[in-house]
């Protein structure tokens, strides 16, 4: 804090931001290093001290460089948010009693639409032009693009979330050939495509996945080599969090991508070092890991969410070293920190956080069923 | 992904692993499936099977097993050995000829192929000019004789295979000598049979199918004596001495025929049809054998009446006035008799006929009056009922052993004591290690012991459930009611029943606990059986008892079958295993999980629809609890619908691999339009998150009973535990009265814990790891003394083993500790699971229990305990072979069998200590001076017998030297060390002025440049040299 402080009255020099922020109708313009941001809440204690609103509950947003008001609320998108910053960080202030959550949204997910109409609370009857994001906390996972910084332009791939959701995954699989380049010329190679999508299922709801899509990776392992029954099982094992990569039959219709300007999805370029393959494999996994908890009844009692054992130091030997970051963020103070700043496209990276929230009420509707 | 799985690349395990683990498959119990040849050998005693995939097996005295397949998997037609060798020739469908020889390395000998010929006709003659029909290798040990369609027979010089053109016997030459009016060129159309006279090898009978026999002198290249048979020729067989012969024809008779040197044509001594006078089949075999007492045996196969008893498959054996028809569940393949192989004794003295049915071997005792049948050592037929369900118990106490020897032996009366006749080559395998027991449940309602110590499967005895219940075949019913003047006098033999009285006696789920004797055996009507064993016959009435698994819920009906009727009063058992109490599930699905605790004298069972506990002391139903998911109608109405559409698309799936191969092997052309057929229509799979709401989600897939900490840590209880298809475990606390008061007061249960999988896998393994992370030990096991008592002081862990992923939870506080995921990771499901022990055989003190796992994709991986940590993954079975996996069954020492056809166990170890393989010798007998009438032809054989001893060792020495020539240059250069080394010692010798060794570092480098000639191109020996 007293670096910002500091910042705010020193020198404007290479390292620092300029902020402005505006409460009601007043504005504050103070500086940041841009190298050293600090915590979220600092900088929120930060906010309420240059306002002097030491105990008003706020919301915190800012306008990226698209001009979409998104929200401050956590050390992700503080970062986020000081990183884009290009040359200042415009600060949007509400008080949390009459803040209008229909001010957050943007223009550049309309793509998504309908996904994102399933998602949104019901409760929240707009008609506006544009669509609009509701508060983290109201997000869950859902379908989504994902990788795009990373992956080949011709190829894309899809998060079906399954979770929470009562549609069908609703797609069927089929062995077909596709055509490889190879160091001997093009060769006729043994694959497996999208055969059918079911109508009202999941995949054919999102738009993402088409009929002749040919299926590459499962959760981050190559298909290649395996056979039909094998990518079935190893669909319907990773069925509540299944993100495959395909090669669209259509290509026109690519995700082109341009790092530098493009808006939330290409966040994790910058916020990921170099994201190798592996990287992302065990990130997904990780991802996967949180959400399938097992349902445990005591004595015919109440459900409850099987809580994860502290690794104990033998299980540290036996797990992979992505799975075991994963376990200490997992009993750290905010979840899924690790997951986040790795994680691309900001839209999936905001539901992570909600997602711990929602799970337990939705895994108490599972056990009624039982 | 493998990277993942193990960080960190600990070479101190992996030296371990080199120690604990090996996959080996090491033999196959039971009957060879579709044997198609038979071969016998009386002078190494050896008998060879031929199948129609292409294997050729040879069985000896019991341990003594060597087996070999041709390259080509097609069926083998016919199996000779040469005379007084270790070699065998077969003849394949494909008209190919293979040589196979027995050769001794490394202290045991083994089957290996060494020549394959193909008889080629001249350019432009059709096929069939060259089509082999008959065999015969020469006494000489120098030729065989091969008869072929087109009459003609060829000559080919062995070992090599080669045909020496000159010698070929053509039919223009045959009829040279017969008479035209009674002969043309027809009748020398297709060789049928082709002998060697007994006493004069330069003599060789001929049969063609015709009914042409000719004597041919193969000295002086002609036919010495003509035999005119107005029948069609089926087969030729000579009397001791070379005066007579028989033949046997087409239309069910055989002939005797005089052989003499004046004659120039003979006629018949004595036409018979033993079946007449209605038409009768043919006779495909005749044996003639001469006894002492001077009525002779006549031994045929087939011959029987057309019209009334044309199905049967029979062998009849006629002696004087005693005549049998041995009649036979399955097809005969072939025939042979055991008689006395000594040249110099006068008489053939049969002692006894060893037939080769489709689906098993029999064997008669031809010394012993009523010529009863011999029990064979091996060769069981596993499948004379089909196999249900199998269960292995290892490390059998010599107690329970000798009890179940002796309770099979009474079974067993009716067997000839004859030694088992066929015992050529010596079995070398050490002594098994431990006293091991296969059972294996068959669809009949039996279930069979089998000694599965060693190399033989053997069969200990035989167990019935049917006399429990009341069915509509009567047991005692037998076939071999037939009276006194009964013809033709057949006789029922072998054990081959593939019909099932009723389907509901199936055995489904086995338990055996080797500590007590108590056996439970469950079925496919719900019924569990829980039997004690008694060494005495006794009668007793059943104890019966109903679990209605489907108490609460209503207004279901079940359309499945009904349950078996039971037999009210005392019901009669034999000595042996006797049951006790009959629990009957209700609706009487199939048991599709058994669990028994001989300490607290419980039964658990559960079905599709449930599971219950049963008290077998008190004889009480301790709970039942329903699994079933209202909405799941499939389970509810029973499995038919459900059999006939999995039957349909198993029988469809068949057909397309079927298809499949015949095409793939068969013509191309057509193999094209199949495939494009299939791809006109490809398989689609839907991909669903499963739900509860999925048939047989209720389904209870696993058993468990542990004394562990189900409620606080503080106090352990007993506990079941239940596995379910849908991903659920539920937990129930037991409170079993101290043993004083066992009877007095009811063992209750509670439930207390019930785990929701979410990714909703069936759950098919459940084990508590104690303290120490050993699984806990069996009941009664510690009792015994035989296992350490668990660990009850540190926390007990759950493992969970779905089909998906293994995980481990903490207990009494179920919180997940670590999971290895399987199926997301590599799309393979576990099918089987079991904890084995793993010693090392490197030292005897170290050994640690593992995980082994059978997935779906028919592969086998060693996953450590406690830590899931995949050591070691094999290949193991098809994953076609989807009847191969379900029959799969592991032991607790790191071995295991699973059916390679329905009546073939293939054994396999993936364990270095515990190993069960043949290993055995053939020496060669002496040969005794059987040469005695072969003059000429002894000496020179004898000449030659003794360069070829000389020679043949010193040919193997020169071949193993090869071998092991080419497997160093092998690993020289794969070694890169070894490379850089040698490297080295070049630049070396350049380098420093090593004038004395220079010349041999220059002979040394010349080699190695050839060798990396080889291996790298010219170009790296260039920069090297440089």
């Amino acid at each position: 804090m007293n670096r910002a402080q500091r910042g705010a009255a020193g020198s404007r020099g290479l390292g620092t931001m300029e902020v402005k922020s505006k409460f009601g109708a007043e504005f504050r313009r103070f500086s940041l290093e841009r190298s050293k941001p600090g915590k979220f809440e600092e900088f929120y204690g930060l906010l309420q001290h240059v306002h002097k609103i030491p105990n008003v509950d706020v919301l915190v947003g800012y306008t990226d460089i698209h001009g979409d008001l998104l929200p401050i609320n956590n050390d992700d998108n503080y970062h986020k948010a000081v990183s884009t910053a290009n040359p200042l960080l415009r600060i949007f202030i509400q008080r949390k009693e009459d803040a209008d959550y229909s001010a957050f949204g943007t223009d550049t997910v309309s793509r998504k639409k309908n996904v994102l109409s399933n998602v949104l609370r019901p409760d929240n009857h707009r008609k506006k032009a544009h669509v609009v994001i509701s508060m983290p906390q109201d997000f869950r996972p859902v379908s989504s693009i994902i990788d795009v910084d990373i992956l080949p332009e011709s190829h894309r791939r899809v998060r079906l979330y399954k979770y929470g959701t009562d549609k069908p995954l609703g797609f069927y699989i089929r062995d077909g050939s596709s055509v490889r380049v190879t160091p001997h010329g093009l060769e006729k190679v043994p694959g497996i495509f999208i055969s059918r999508l079911v109508p009202g299922g999941l995949a054919q709801s999102t738009g993402l996945l088409a009929v002749n899509d040919e299926v590459l990776e499962v959760n981050g392992i190559e298909v290649s080599g395996k056979s039909l029954d094998q990518v079935t099982d190893m669909m319907i094992a990773n069925s509540r969090n299944l993100i495959v990569t395909v090669r669209p039959a259509n290509q026109r219709n690519n995700v082109v991508r341009n790092s530098r300007t493009s808006g939330s999805s290409g966040q994790s370029t910058e916020s990921s070092l170099p994201s190798s393959t592996p990287n992302v494999l065990g990130q997904l996994q990780g991802e996967e890991e949180s959400d399938e908890e097992d349902i445990v009844i005591e004595d015919s009692g109440e459900p409850q969410q099987i809580p994860k054992a502290a690794p104990a130091s033998e299980s540290v030997e036996s797990l992979s070293q992505i799975e075991l970051l994963h376990e200490s963020t997992q009993n750290g103070f905010l979840p899924s920190t690790e997951n986040l700043s790795r994680s691309a496209g900001s839209i999936s990276m905001e539901c992570e956080v909600a997602e711990q929230g929602r799970k337990s009420l939705e895994e108490d509707g599972t056990i009624i069923t039982l | 992904m493998r990277r993942f799985l193990r960080p960190g690349h600990d070479p101190v395990r992996e030296r371990l692993k080199r120690d604990l683990f090996q996959f080996n498959k090491t033999v196959e119990h039971g009957f060879p499936h579709q044997p198609s040849a038979l071969g016998y050998s009386p002078f190494l005693r050896l008998m060879a099977i031929g199948t129609r995939s292409g294997a050729i097996k040879l069985y000896g005295a019991p341990g003594v097993e060597f087996m070999g397949l041709h390259e080509e998997n097609n069926t083998v037609m016919q199996i000779h050995f040469i005379p007084d060798q270790c070699q065998l020739v077969t003849l394949l469908d494909d008209n190919s000829l293979h040589l196979w020889s027995l050769k001794q390395q490394g202290g045991a000998s083994e089957l290996r192929e060494e020549h394959r010929f193909t008889l080629k006709g001249p350019p432009g003659s059709p096929p069939s000019a060259t089509q082999v029909t008959a065999v015969l290798p020469h006494s000489s040990r120098e030729v065989l004789y091969l008869g072929t369609e087109s009459g003609s027979i060829f000559v080919a010089e062995l070992p090599w295979l080669r045909v020496l053109e000159g010698r070929t016997i053509s039919p223009e030459a045959v009829l040279q000598r017969i008479p035209e009016d009674n002969c043309n060129r027809r009748s020398c159309e297709l060789v049928e049979a082709l002998q060697e006279h007994p006493k004069n090898p330069d003599q060789i009978l001929i049969g063609y199918s015709r009914g042409l026999i000719v004597l041919w002198d193969l000295q002086s290249n002609q036919a010495t004596q003509h035999f005119l048979g107005s029948q069609q020729l089926e087969n030729l067989y000579w009397q001791r001495d070379g005066s007579k012969f028989i033949s046997c024809h087409y239309d069910g008779s055989y002939t005797q025929w005089p052989v003499s040197s004046d004659n120039k044509q003979s006629e018949p001594l004595e036409n018979t049809v033993p079946y007449g006078p209605f038409p009768c089949k043919a006779i495909s075999k005749i044996y003639w054998q001469t006894t002492k007492n001077g009525l002779p045996y006549i031994i045929f196969q087939g011959g029987m009446p057309r019209a009334s008893y044309g199905d049967r498959h029979s062998i009849s054996v006629i002696h004087g006035s005693q005549q049998t028809a041995f009649d036979f569940t399955s097809r005969v393949i072939d025939f042979f008799i055991i008689f006395s192989s000594d040249p110099a004794a006068e008489f053939d003295d049969p002692s006894a006929l060893v037939a080769l049915a489709e689906e098993e071997l029999v064997v008669i005792d031809l010394k012993s009056a009523g010529w009863p049948a011999v029990h064979p050592p091996y060769l069981a037929s596993l499948h004379c009922s089909a196999i249900t369900c199998s269960h292995h118990v290892s490390n059998i106490p010599l107690k329970l052993w000798e009890r179940i020897i002796s309770a099979g032996s009474k079974q067993n009366m009716h067997y000839s004591s004859m030694p088992w006749p066929i015992d050529g080559g010596t079995n070398i395998a050490p002594d098994p290690p431990q006293r091991d027991l296969l059972l294996t449940g068959h669809e009949d309602g039996t279930v069979r012991f089998w000694d599965a110590s060693g190399v033989c499967l053997h069969l200990l005895y035989k167990l019935s459930t049917v006399r429990v219940f009341l069915t509509d075949a009567d047991p005692n019913d037998n076939m071999n009611t037939l009276g006194e003047d009964e013809w033709p006098p057949l006789r029922k033999v072998g054990t081959f029943d593939p019909y099932s009285d009723d389907p509901r006696l199936g055995i489904q789920k086995i338990y055996l606990c080797k500590y007590s004797g108590y056996l439970a055996v469950a079925g496919t009507a719900g019924q569990v059986l829980v039997m004690e064993l008694n060494d005495e016959d006794a009668e007793h009435v059943v104890d019966h008892a109903e679990a209605d698994l489907l108490q609460d819920q209503e207004g279901y009906r079940w359309k499945g079958h009904e349950k078996l009727k039971t037999r009210d009063g005392p019901v009669r058992f034999e000595a042996g295993f006797q049951p006790f109490v009959l629990v009957q599930c209700q609706p009487p699905a199939v048991v599709t999980s058994l669990a028994l605790h001989s300490e607290w004298k419980l039964v658990a069972f559960g079905t599709s629809h449930g599971f219950g506990l049963f008290d077998h002391q008190q004889k009480r139903l301790v709970f039942v609890k329903c699994t079933l998911h209202p909405s799941d109608q499939l389970a509810l109405e029973g499995p038919l619908s459900r059999v006939k559409s999995l039957k349909k698309s198993l029988r469809q799936s068949f057909r397309r691999i079927r298809r499949s191969r015949v095409s793939s092997r068969k013509r191309r052309g057509a193999a094209g339009n199949a495939s494009e057929e299939m791809e006109l229509a490809p398989v689609q799979r839907k991909i669903e998150a499963r739900s509860a709401e999925d048939s047989f989600t209720g389904f209870v897939r696993t058993l468990y009973f542990a004394d562990t900490f189900l409620r606080d840590s503080s106090r352990h209880c007993p506990s079941l535990w239940a596995g379910t298809n849908g991903g659920t475990v539920y937990a129930f606390c037991l409170r079993v009265p101290p043993a004083e008061r066992r009877m007095d007061e009811p063992v209750r249960a509670e439930q207390a814990k019930e785990i929701q999988l979410m990714h909703r896998a069936p759950v098919v393994g459940i084990l508590v790891l104690d303290g120490r992370s050993t699984p806990l030990p069996e009941p009664l096991e510690v009792a015994h003394d035989l296992s350490k008592s668990p660990d009850m002081q540190g926390s007990h862990q759950l493992l969970v083993v779905s089909e998906e992923q293994f995980k481990v939870f903490t207990l009494p506080k179920v919180s997940s500790k670590l999971k290895l995921k399987l199926t997301a990771l590599e799309g393979c499901r576990v099918r089987k699971v079991t904890v084995a022990n793993f010693g090392s055989c490197k030292t005897d003190d170290y050994s640690e229990n593992d995980l082994a796992v059978l997935t779906n994709l028919g592969d086998i991986q060693i996953i450590s305990l406690p830590f899931l940590k995949l050591q070691i993954r094999y290949p193991c079975i098809r994953k076609e072979d989807v009847s191969g996996i379900a029959s799969c069954v592991f032991t607790k020492y790191g071995q295991g069998f699973y059916l390679i056809s329905p009546s073939e166990f293939e054994r396999f170890s993936l364990s270095t200590k515990w190993l069960v393989e043949p290993r055995c010798i053939v020496d060669m007998p002496e040969v005794t001076s059987n040469n005695h009438m072969h003059n000429k032809s002894g000496t020179e054989n004898a000449a030659r017998k003794s360069r070829g001893s000389g020679k043949s060792p010193g040919d193997c020495e020169e071949e193993d030297e090869g071998k092991s020539g080419r497997l160093m240059e092998h690993a020289l250069l794969n070694d890169e060390k070894v490379l850089k080394e040698i490297q080295s010692t070049l630049e070396g010798g350049r380098g420093r002025d090593h004038i004395p060794t220079a010349p041999r570092s220059r002979t040394l480098s010349i080699r190695i440049q050839e060798l990396c000639r080889k291996k790298f191109g010219k170009k790296s020996v260039r920069t090297w040299t440089k």
